[in-house]
């Protein structure tokens, strides 16, 4: 028998990763900016976006938004309450969002009438880093109901984002939210990254985290 | 690999190799698990798997060095302590490359 090596070098999502720069190139010819918020179920990340988008629109910007869930339109409804044009995409057991599905779903949206577009991921800290959606920005998100050592039980997604956000922080105190130990997690596994300490409910840490996303958008 | 593999005719794969990054979210027991049931009757059927897994890499601004982290714990500097930011390998999901039998006799 003789054999031999065939060099691939051939990256297993690479089908995915082509389609997302793809996704890239088109928001960025679009002039709007792509974020991908990723967390744990039950984060907050719709509390937090239907906030987002509400505060922003207030604010004369142009925000939409992509939902990703296993099944039901719940969420779409509840961010389509603020006024923005969303989208739910049903995965039907996938427990990620991928490049292709995001293309689908962007079928004919005017990408160059929006200044946002917001993706939220299936509530998921495992699969969702793997998968890049082509976004400028990827937030992780992480509530006071969670152990502060989550960023180290999950390094790959903290590590792979650009932004973190704390939710629920207006009950962090009945939760014995450890403040300072949750923060050092995160800055363990992501150095330097911007933290933003938030509440859907009361509004605080809103205005720190707008003027991230308007200052990112003008870059 | 099974376009790679309809430009050889009539050969088979006796070998994959994958190289996985620490970071890559892949636990290598349960690829070589799924491995069996998922070549199962495609041209893989009976291919080994190799996996080679990659430690993170970093880049250490203020040493200046390349440096090989231990685990995914901490992303500092195993020499001077100082936090990295400046990922150089270990995401990494690829197929390094895979060895075939072009099913002719040595001669």
């Amino acid at each position: 028998m003789t054999t031999r090596i065939v060099e691939l070098r051939r990256g297993i999502l690479k089908k995915n990763d082509e389609l997302a720069a793809g996704l890239r190139a088109n928001y960025a010819a679009a002039g709007v900016l792509v974020l991908n918020l990723v967390s744990s179920p039950g984060t907050g990340k719709t509390a937090f976006l239907e906030r987002t988008l509400r505060e922003l629109r207030a604010r004369g910007a142009r925000a939409a938004a992509l939902v990703g869930d296993l099944e039901t339109d719940n969420d779409a409804r509840r961010l389509a309450a603020s006024g923005a044009p969303v989208r739910q995409i049903n995965t039907h057991g996938i427990c990620h969002l991928d490049a292709e599905m995001i293309t689908k779903h962007l079928d004919g949206w005017e990408l160059g009438e929006l200044d946002y577009l917001f993706i939220e991921n299936v509530g998921n800290l495992v699969c969702p880093s793997s998968y890049d959606l082509g976004e400028k920005i990827r937030v992780v998100l992480l509530s006071v109901t969670e152990g502060e050592d989550k960023p180290l039980k999950y390094p790959t997604m903290f590590n792979s984002a650009d932004a973190a956000v704390v939710t629920k922080m207006d009950i962090a105190e009945p939760c014995g939210f450890d403040r300072e130990l949750a923060l050092r997690n995160i800055n363990e596994i992501r150095p330097g990254i911007r933290i933003f300490e938030t509440s859907a409910k009361t509004g605080s840490g809103m205005e720190a985290w707008l003027g991230y996303l308007e200052k990112a958008r003008a870059k | 690999m099974t376009e790679s593999l309809a430009a050889h005719k009539g050969a088979r794969v006796v070998e994959v190799r994958l190289r996985v990054g620490a970071l890559a979210s892949v636990v290598v027991d349960s690829l070589e698990f799924c491995w069996g049931i998922a070549t199962e009757g495609t041209a893989l059927e009976g291919a080994r798997l190799v996996v080679k897994t990659l430690p993170v890499v970093m880049h250490c601004t203020a040493c200046g060095r390349d440096v090989e982290l231990e685990g995914v714990q901490s992303f500092r500097c195993p020499n001077c302590g100082e936090p990295c930011s400046d990922l150089l390998q270990g995401r990494e999901l690829e197929i390094d490359s895979i060895e075939i039998d072009d099913g002719q006799e040595a001669g």
